[in-house]
């Protein structure tokens, strides 16, 4: 198979966010379709406890040569996609670097130091400066927001993937995603989907 | 269908490690799967019991590990290949049959895979279950990558075959848990029809019966290692060890599993490709000794880097002084001597730390006036600690036990289990857990405290335990407790499923891992026909659960079995449904002013609900809350109301 251009070789890729999100689905769906282009695929993923409130993270890791460790090592990420702000920043800060690229959800989930009054969340102002100070380029989105529009905030992922593919950061196309959407969803599920795909591309565009 | 077995010989698939490891055991031929769920290792049954009708397989959750292993050994000694799967601590429960059967040796392939979690990421252990391999003397072999895991697994299948004894397929979190691409091989089509032939003599392995009995074990430990000595010389030239790097490196890099990609990473990083040289193993034990000399010869230092207790590190130690007239004499690093850390999972930036320290080296990771500007950040940022899901019934469960015992005045408390309410410890469980251990042990030591009163010991103690977990370990202690006439509270908090691991079934669901009919187990009429006064309740009525749980507590006397039952907030059965539409009546809430201090949002504190920044009055947050309506029951004011 012809090898694809990459940016980076291997290109490291982070999607975060907190249990429940979809992020998981999100990282094979990309997986996936970089895969069927040929690329070496390698995802590292930390769930387990981490469902129940906790933060969760995936590794993405695609090369033109052999298969990679599946920990991004400290400050090597080349993109972060976030489905939670705060999170966006707390990943930055282990793997970040000046010429990192961040996509992320603004729609803030609050861990329960913040339900509970004991801490507080920082507004949306001062997060969007931090992300653009430790990033070279920043989208900031509100996916859930549009994910509920389509009736369930669940479908932000899948905005995000989208708004993904529009960077041009990685060989994705939307006709990848509908092969990878086909083989993973029931036929009710795939329209809904691709709707969400195309939402976050244009978000970026 | 299942992705593992749709896929067709030469296929390029990316896979997850588990998957990876139920491929090869399908493409081995195996027939029988059995386990009991933990992560990182339930998929593996899953992936299989998808698989079970498209390739004719029989695929359980057994009660526990030990019955699981049970299960695959009848199998094994009937001709039909097995596999059994559990986690890390699944080996201690499994370990009594085990001894055995490693003693006495197999028929047909037996491949036991332990998935561990060094790092505990979802256990509260790090677990290494490999010096059971050595303890007990049958092989240990450990993939260190995507399609090893897939191979390696077919392979153990005609390696046990081969030596006549189990095998152990170790896996850890980085190799379970993560996805990588492999080729598929070819799935074979043949089912031989079992048969347990006991014909033959007391010797024979293949026809005659199986026992440990004393007379017999003098030989049949003599025969163990025998396959012990076959396996070492298959490993000698065994695909799966591998050497990369300078003929004469300085550095000799041993590792073994996930830590592989990490030394690959750091060596690269670091640019010492000429100066040090990775062998990396996929038979760890027992290991191959011309192998190892051949390589430990080329180099004076050695650097070990293994995830786990320093096992390999400490046989190599042993074969070096073995064949220290081969070798000569070694510097060596590793945990032992703190290069890497002691304790947790290793990394990339760990192996390139210990490089550099053995180098004098510098690394710039990552870069510090960068870090400096995140860490800023960071301290205005909340942590995120792990909570109950939002309408999950043991935040209701451990807020009436808290009650209850708060009430009773003499510093009652819970004795823990393993499940999402282990989490009873923290926070979100309003630190209701006091005590808490292995699976079992809650009620087990629930049943010594309740004996405790003979001495003045005035404590109540309560043990909890979740349905599965019920039958897996409980169950002996349960026993235990009545028969001895301990002064316990038992609640079982019932979510109809296996929640913690993924909502698998188990004895008391009317349903096996491949989704057909069986037969459920019904706890109450159990704990009941065994004695014990028994009352079912829903933590969620929580009016009626409260009255039920204070009579229980004054009837001080034996064994009371409290059921709360409702189901997990993650059930496929409750997944996308909305229960009440929640709604909070700002004229009545009046936050701190109603006296209440903010007992929803402080106290509370379900993750779906909030407090307006402005008004300090309580609110819904609609995309977290799942409509389950205990904070209607818990606030003092009844502003929060709940709709059906």
């Amino acid at each position: 198979m012809s090898k694809l251009p990459l940016k980076h070789d291997p290109y490291n890729l982070i999607i975060t966010g907190v249990g429940g999100q979809g992020n998981v689905l999100a990282s094979r769906m990309v997986g996936d379709m970089l895969s069927l282009q040929g690329l070496e695929v390698t995802i590292g993923e930390t769930f387990g406890a981490s469902q129940r409130g906790g933060s969760v993270m995936s590794h993405l890791r695609a090369s033109n040569g052999e298969s990679q460790s599946p920990q991004i090592p400290k400050g090597r990420a080349h993109m972060v996609i976030s489905l939670e702000p705060i999170e966006a920043v707390r990943v930055l800060r282990e793997y970040g670097n000046p010429d990192v690229k961040v996509i992320a959800n603004m729609r803030p989930v609050h861990p329960i130091g913040v339900i509970c009054g004991n801490q507080t969340y920082p507004d949306r102002d001062r997060i969007a400066q931090w992300l653009d100070d430790l990033s070279q380029d920043v989208w900031l989105m509100n996916t859930t927001q549009e994910a509920a529009r389509l009736g369930n905030p669940i479908y932000s992922n899948v905005i995000m993937v989208g708004a993904l593919s529009a960077t041009n950061e990685l060989p994705i196309t939307a006709a990848a995603f509908e092969t990878v959407i086909r083989q993973r969803m029931p036929e009710d599920k795939v329209g809904l989907n691709l709707e969400a795909f195309e939402i976050g591309r244009r978000m970026i565009a | 269908m299942s992705i593992i077995s749709e896929a067709r010989k030469g296929d390029r698939l990316l896979l997850m490690g588990n998957d990876a490891i139920a491929r090869g055991a399908l493409e081995a031929g195996v027939k029988v799967a059995a386990g009991y769920p933990g992560t990182p290792s339930s998929e593996i049954v899953e992936s299989l019991a998808a698989a079970a009708e498209d390739r004719n397989l029989y695929v359980e959750w057994s009660v526990n590990e030990k019955v699981a292993l049970e299960v695959a050994a009848a199998a094994a000694y009937s001709g039909l290949r097995s596999l059994c799967v559990m986690k890390q601590v699944g080996v201690n429960v499994a370990a009594d049959f085990l001894l055995h059967i490693a003693e006495y040796g197999t028929r047909s392939g037996l491949v036991l895979v332990s998935c561990e979690d060094p790092g505990a990421l979802s256990s509260t252990n790090e677990g290494d279950s490999r010096p059971y391999c050595k303890m007990m003397e049958f092989p240990l072999i450990e993939p260190a990558g995507f399609q090893e895991a897939k191979d390696m697994t077919c392979w153990a299948f005609d390696l046990s075959e081969e030596i006549h004894n189990v095998i152990m397929l170790r896996s850890v979190t980085r190799m379970s848990h993560a996805s990588g691409n492999l080729t598929a091989g070819l799935l074979p089509d043949e089912t031989p029809t079992p048969r347990f032939d006991c014909s033959g003599g007391f010797m024979d392995q293949d026809t005659g019966p199986v026992l440990t009995f004393p007379t017999l074990v003098d030989p049949q430990r003599r025969r163990q290692q025998a396959g012990l000595q076959k396996a070492i010389a298959i490993f000698e030239s065994s695909p799966f060890n591998a050497y990369t790097g300078p003929a004469e490196p300085e550095l000799l890099v041993i590792t073994s599993s996930a830590a592989h990609a990490y030394c690959r990473e750091a060596v690269g990083l670091l640019e010492l490709k000429d100066r040090v040289g990775i062998l990396k193993l996929g038979t760890t034990w027992p290991l191959p000794p011309k192998l190892l000399c051949g390589h430990l010869d080329k180099s004076d230092r050695v650097f070990i880097v293994e995830e786990g207790t320093p096992f390999l590190e400490d046989n190599v130690k042993t074969l070096c002084a073995e064949n220290a007239d081969k070798v000569g004499i070694k510097t060596f690093y590793g945990r032992r001597n703190s290069v890497l850390p002691p304790v947790n999972e290793l990394n990339p930036d760990l192996v390139i730390a210990g490089l550099c320290s053995i180098f004098d080296l510098e690394y710039g990771g990552v870069d510090p006036s960068y870090r400096e500007q995140a860490d800023q950040a960071m301290q205005n940022a909340p942590q995120r600690e792990l909570t109950f899901c939002p309408g999950c019934p043991h935040r209701a469960s451990y807020w009436l036990l808290n009650e209850a015992l708060t009430m009773d005045n003499r510093q009652g408390f819970v004795c823990g289990d393993i499940g999402c309410y282990t989490m009873g410890a923290a926070e979100c469980g309003f630190q209701t857990v006091k005590i808490s251990m292995a699976m079992g042990s809650g009620l087990g030591m629930a049943s010594g405290f309740g004996k405790l009163t003979q001495f003045g010991f005035d404590q109540p103690a309560v043990a909890i335990c979740g349905d599965s977990t019920f039958f897996h370990a409980v169950l002996p202690a349960l026993v235990n407790a009545i028969h001895n006439q301990s002064d316990v509270i038992l609640a079982v908090v019932d979510n109809a499923g296996t929640a913690m691991t993924g909502f698998q079934p188990h004895p008391g669901t009317p349903v096996g891992a491949a989704k057909q009919p069986l037969p459920a187990l019904n706890i109450p009429d159990i704990c009941r026909a065994m004695g014990a006064r028994v009352e079912i309740a829903d933590p969620f009525e929580m009016d009626k659960t409260r009255a039920v749980l204070q009579d229980l507590m004054y009837d001080a006397e034996g064994v009371r079995v409290l059921v709360l039952r409702q189901a997990c907030a993650l059930s496929p059965a409750k997944k996308g449904h909305k229960g009440f539409t929640m709604n909070v009546d700002p004229e009545i809430c009046i936050a701190d002013g109603c006296g209440c201090n903010r007992l929803c949002t402080r106290v509370f504190k379900c993750p779906g609900l909030k407090e307006d920044p402005e008004t300090h009055k309580a609110a819904i947050d609609e995309v977290i809350c799942v409509g389950c309506g205990v904070c209607a029951s818990i606030c003092p004011s009844g502003a929060i109301r709940a709709e059906a």
